[in-house]
């Protein structure tokens, strides 16, 4: 029931919108990170973090630090966090919640399926993997020589299955099939999600529907940056398009032709939305593109923490910790490599 | 008068201490010493003035680093010996102070030492885990395969199964039998291991697919539970055996378990190998337990010899750690060769600050002396008042509220008997009294042990209050001796009742009324009306009038009070514009009800009070007939009346127009603005005194005036109509004691019948001590509390102020715990 959520929300969901809201005050404001950016070492980096809630995982760490362990125990307490909240959450909050790790079960597949690809060592991988994408066998992903088994094997006991329709062929995996395995899948769950979304009703799905719009042009944008000049053609580019978003239809059609980067910012530039984006941007420049598609991200998430009564919060809140957390270990990387004057070219300040 | 009030001894609690801003110049060789000097005084706070640096570009920030590894290690310590179950056995042992430097070394070596033990048993603890899995698998699997060699001896295997059938795992074995049977010829191979029994099922499933259903599982339950070396639980594991031919199989499966952290361990097919290798296992194992023993006896030494120091070592770090803090407030002076801070102090602690820095500089063998002096402020300084463990609680309930101005009259010093009198107005009854007096006897009696060990916050509470408590008990007990109620029940303590029956069946006792006989009951309610026809009337006008009276009283001694602030920060203004038009409005007004109502007690008048209250203000000229009380009521009243409307505008109007011609005054002729130069910058020189030139705003001024006179005037009804309170809840507190002592108790004890009888008793006293004593006596609290807060202190107390907090070692407290 549009419009009547303030009714029936705090029945369900009300205690823990008032948890994530909370988590949300914690995060860390411009002023930490003015602080953060004069650190000399990871020691102060350690220190500075020390007033701030991310306090108790780090309080532990013995004194040489290193960027992987601020990264690691900064992304264990988004995971306390996130467990703590599924724990208390009831339908169809849960589901919503579990779809917002869906993205990063992807990846870590994608990752692990790469890894043996190249000979890698599966624990070593399996360490590299996101704490939020992970399931229960996901080692046995190394034992899949095609796409065939890795759904057979693994796949079919994740919620990742059903996206896995599309993509089953029997041919060897190599890195441009599972390229285009992670964007079939990627694409089949946002779609998803977003249908998920709009049955939610409600104040949820508005939001989320924008969310998820943005996400879904920024990933389409991407995939015809990235495909510029490579052997995909032109229909499977298309594909790789999610079916819903602001540029679906006639958006999708004009950047499956594109041939270079300005091409791509002909067509953006329609949309007022994204003038803004590429508008900072000089011409020919692709490098500053994820920077400023960031900083735009960030804005949209702090929005939906404006309305009450919806689930957006909880997406919002965990998009905005990983980007924290990004925050949080380039300049983690600059002061380990001295290269503070680099500090400020990909943090992305959320407040 | 003015005199007497001069000549009245100061009150302790009254007014805050008197503060002063100093500035200590410590030369930086005996700054540390004299830091924690100070520290141990505990009656300096210290101001940040680095406040707009950063912690890590403080000077002192890589002691506090240190520290903070210190404390690290100092944890760590801790997380291993609860690990070892030892810390029951600390015994904290005061030893000399040992230097920080060398406090360092210690516990790094100790650290060193730890975790070389922790690595070595760990590696050990993998063998001794390795083998103990081995050995299961030798025993589970061999159970398993048993099977096999006994059916090459008995070649028929349908003579076997008729042996095995009474094995456990019959359908197992001879399943495995048929296969085997077949595996001769095809080269079947197996794969034997132990793992986690939660994985179990989900690995034989992957197996199943991996192999497209062409192979074996077999699974039993290990026997004992083995040492998980991750989380140091033990946990279940479940030995398995799997058959499959074909070597593409072995490697997927291979990969399987590795994927599911199975250890494979190989099982010969040899019976008697077996045997050989179960054999050298065992001693193997035997062999690495006594090792273990060893090193674990090894490791518990270590720890206890740390635990001996770890309190004393904690708290010195803790110390330390306070103190670089304090340093890293205080500012380089220009030679570099000094330290400046700056710092609260009450003035009669400036002899022992003086001292403690005397003392730092001789014993730190400073050539120079520290520099103490004082300093103008222009901020106010922090509200400090000496309680003891009795006056605490009392002032705790005012903090609560807001922290008292600087030198503002503190209402805590009524609090200490008002609060638990208004409490016991609601809460009387002797009965219910005493049983709230064993309670705080108790508290009190067990204080010093119960001080130092760790409560709930529930308990905690409760003993913090304990004093208020003892306070609201005693009052219970005498208010519930004037309403004569021992859990409801009257008693004749003070002689007998001033009434007796008409006749001598006194069966229209409660018709036609009872009859006076002689003197008055003479302390409290007479027993007598208790049950009687009038009793609710009579109670009720009582409690209601008494109620009345309190409410004026004590809102006049908070406007009274009021009168006392403005006397003691020199604001004449505020008497004569504030005090006495507030004084003269309520006392017009209430303060004549009062008057009314002690009259009529003393004449025992008939007169209606609530009519005289009304007409005064409809129609002050008429006669007031058969309700006048006294001689001269009625112009009385008509003046009364005039100087309550006259007081209004009083209040009102004066203070902003003379606060603007006072403003105008000052600033006549001052049409330029005083110059403000670059360098007069204030944060460049924030301890220097500078006149704070405020913008005067006299429309906010009135407004704010309004505000004010027109609360005052509302709420002198208001608020007095608030004080009913007492009435409502004494009222409800023996109502509800009534009901449960009639309805459960004498209704119980009517029948003849033990069950019954006992049953009422146990509803009765649940009834008297959760109902009566726990949730009447929280919110006879929470009414008192309201009436304090609001009714009480919003008359005069600001509690703008905010609380001294010096720098003290006692005052550090375990932050991890």
């Amino acid at each position: 029931m549009y419009g009547f959520e303030a009714m029936t929300f705090n029945i369900h969901g009300g205690y823990l919108e008032a948890i994530v809201r909370g988590h949300r005050a914690g995060l860390l404001t411009a002023a930490d990170y003015n602080n953060l950016c004069q650190c000399e070492t990871l020691d102060d980096i350690k220190m500075h973090l020390s007033a701030t809630e991310y306090g108790p995982y780090l309080q532990n760490e013995p004194s040489p630090l290193h960027t992987t362990t601020i990264v690691e125990k900064c992304t264990l307490k988004l995971v306390d966090e996130y467990k703590h909240m599924l724990c208390q959450a009831t339908e169809p909050l849960s589901t919503f919640l579990e779809y917002i790790t869906y993205g990063h079960m992807i990846d870590n597949v994608v990752l692990i399926v790469t890894g043996t690809l190249h000979e890698r060592d599966v624990q070593e991988l399996l360490e590299k993997c996101h704490p939020l994408g992970m399931f229960d066998s996901i080692a046995t992903l190394a034992v899949a020589q095609n796409m065939r088994e890795l759904y057979r094997l693994v796949l079919v006991d994740t919620p990742l299955a059903p996206y896995f329709s599309e993509c089953i062929t029997s041919e060897d995996l190599d890195d441009m099939n599972i390229e285009i395995m992670r964007n079939t899948l990627y694409n089949a769950y946002l779609e998803d999600f977003y249908k998920f979304c709009q049955k939610l009703g409600g104040a949820t799905a508005e939001i989320m529907s924008d969310l998820l719009a943005f996400e879904a042009d920024r990933r389409a944008v991407n995939i015809t940056i990235n495909s510029i000049g490579t052997e995909l053609t032109r229909d499977d580019r298309r594909k790789l398009y999610s079916n819903f978003g602001l540029l679906y239809p006639y958006g999708h059609e004009e950047l499956a032709v594109c041939e270079d980067i300005d091409q791509v910012r002909a067509v953006m530039e329609k949309y007022p939305p994204y003038q803004s984006i590429f508008s900072k941007l000089s011409y020919g420049e692709s490098q500053m593109l994820d920077k400023a598609f960031y900083e735009e991200e960030v804005k949209r998430l702090c929005l939906a923490f404006e309305q009450q009564f919806h689930y957006g919060v909880f997406f919002a809140y965990m998009r905005l910790r990983e980007q924290e957390i990004r925050n949080l270990m380039w300049i983690s990387e600059c002061v380990a490599q001295n290269q503070k004057s680099r500090v400020h070219d990909s943090v992305v300040f959320i407040f | 008068m003015e005199k007497f009030i001069d000549n009245l001894s100061p009150m302790d609690l009254m007014r805050s201490e008197k503060m002063s801003l100093v500035q200590l110049i410590i030369p930086v060789e005996s700054a540390h010493r004299a830091v924690s000097y100070l520290g141990e005084l505990g009656l300096l706070q210290f101001r940040d003035l680095n406040a707009e640096k950063s912690p890590f570009q403080r000077t002192f920030v890589n002691q506090v680093k240190r520290c903070g590894e210190m404390s690290r290690k100092l944890r760590f310590f801790k997380d291993q010996i609860i690990k070892a179950g030892l810390l029951s056995s600390i015994h904290p042992v005061v030893e000399p102070d040992v230097e920080l430097e060398e406090l360092e070394m210690q516990l790094a070596e100790h650290e060193h030492e730890l975790i070389e033990m922790n690595s070595n048993s760990e590696k050990l603890r993998q063998t001794y885990n390795e083998l103990l899995e081995f050995k299961m698998v030798l025993i589970k699997a061999g159970s398993f395969l048993v099977s096999n060699n006994n059916q090459a001896v008995a070649e028929e295997w349908e003579l076997s199964e008729n042996v095995y059938s009474s094995d456990r795992y019959v359908e197992a074995s001879s399943l495995l039998e048929q296969q085997m049977r077949t595996a001769d010829q095809s080269g079947l191979r197996f794969i034997s291991g132990i793992i986690f029994q939660s994985k179990a099922l989900r690995f034989e499933r992957m197996l199943f697919r991996a192999t497209r259903g062409n192979m074996l599982f077999n699974q039993a339950p290990a026997g004992e539970e083995i040492m998980d070396p991750l989380s140091a639980e033990m946990v279940k594991k479940t030995v398995f055996v799997v058959f499959f031919s074909g070597e593409q199989a072995r490697t997927k499966i291979l990969k399987i378990c590795e994927a599911f952290g199975a250890n494979c361990y190989p099982v010969p097919d040899d019976f008697s190998k077996q045997r050989q290798i179960t054999r050298e296992i065992l001693s193997r194992l035997s062999e690495l337990e006594t090792t273990l023993d060893a090193g674990i006896r090894h490791q518990n030494k270590a720890l206890t010899s740390i635990g001996y120091h770890l309190t004393q070592w904690m708290s010195m770090v803790r110390r330390e750690k306070a103190v670089y803090d304090t340093l890293n407030m205080l500012n380089f002076d220009v030679t570099k060769k000094c330290l400046v801070g700056e710092g609260w102090c009450p003035v009669f602690a400036k002899a022992k600050v003086q001292e403690a820095l005397q003392r730092a500089t001789f014993d730190s063998n400073s050539q120079v002396g520290s520099i103490f002096h004082v300093m103008d402020a222009v901020e106010s300084p922090p509200t400090y008042f000496r309680t003891n463990h009795f006056t605490n609680a009392y002032q705790e309930i005012v903090d609560a509220y807001g922290i008292a101005r600087y030198q503002e009259a503190n209402p805590a010093v009524y609090t200490v008997v008002t609060f638990p009198f208004l409490f016991a107005v609601m809460f009387g009854d002797w009965g219910h009294g005493i049983c709230l007096l064993l309670g705080a006897l108790v508290l009190i009696a067990r204080e010093s042990r119960l001080s130092t060990q760790k409560l709930g916050s529930f308990m905690e509470m409760l003993f913090g209050g304990r004093y208020v408590l003892l306070l609201m008990s005693l009052f219970s007990i005498y208010c519930g001796l004037i309403y004569n109620e021992f859990f409801s029940v009257p008693f004749h303590i003070f002689g007998g009742s001033a009434y007796k029956c008409r006749d001598a069946t006194c069966s229209d006792a409660h018709s036609a009324g009872l009859i006076k006989f002689r003197d008055p009951y003479p302390f409290g309610v007479d027993p007598s009306w208790r049950g009687s026809r009038s009793e609710l009337p009579f109670l009720n006008s009582l409690k209601m009038k008494m109620s009345i009276l309190l409410g004026v009283a004590q809102m006049n001694l908070g406007i009274i009070l009021s009168y006392f602030n403005a006397r003691f920060f020199r604001s004449s203004l505020d008497i004569r514009y504030q005090f006495v038009p507030q004084m003269i409005f309520l006392n017009s007004l209430f303060g004549y009800l009062s008057l009314l109502i002690i009259i009529k007690w003393c004449i025992g008048s008939q007169a209606d009070l609530y009519h005289v209250m009304i007409y005064m203000f409809l129609s002050p000229t008429d006669d007031l007939g058969e309700n006048e009380l006294f001689w001269g009521q009625r112009p009385l009243q008509i003046v009364l009346l005039l100087l309550a409307l006259v007081a209004v505008p009083w209040m009102l109007f004066p203070k902003p127009f003379i606060l603007k011609k006072l403003h105008s005054e000052r600033f006549q002729g001052r049409n330029y603005g005083m110059l403000v130069s670059s360098e007069f910058d204030p944060d460049v020189e924030p301890d220097s005194a500078r006149e704070h030139h405020e913008e005067f705003n006299f429309s906010e001024v009135f407004v704010h005036q309004m505000i004010h006179s027109i609360e005052f005037v509302l709420g002198a009804v208001s608020n007095t109509a608030s004080y009913l309170r007492l009435w409502a809840l004494s009222l409800a507190h023996s109502e509800l004691s009534t009901v449960f002592y009639e309805k459960v108790l004498l209704l119980a004890w009517g029948y003849d019948n033990v069950v019954i009888r006992l049953t009422g008793l146990a509803v009765f006293a649940f009834a008297t001590a959760f109902i009566l004593l726990m949730m009447e006596t929280l919110s006879a609290f929470l009414h008192a509390l309201r009436l304090h807060w609001v009714e009480f202190q919003n008359k005069f107390y600001h509690g703008d102020g905010y609380k001294f907090k010096p720098f003290s070692f006692a005052l550090i407290t375990e932050d991890d715990d």
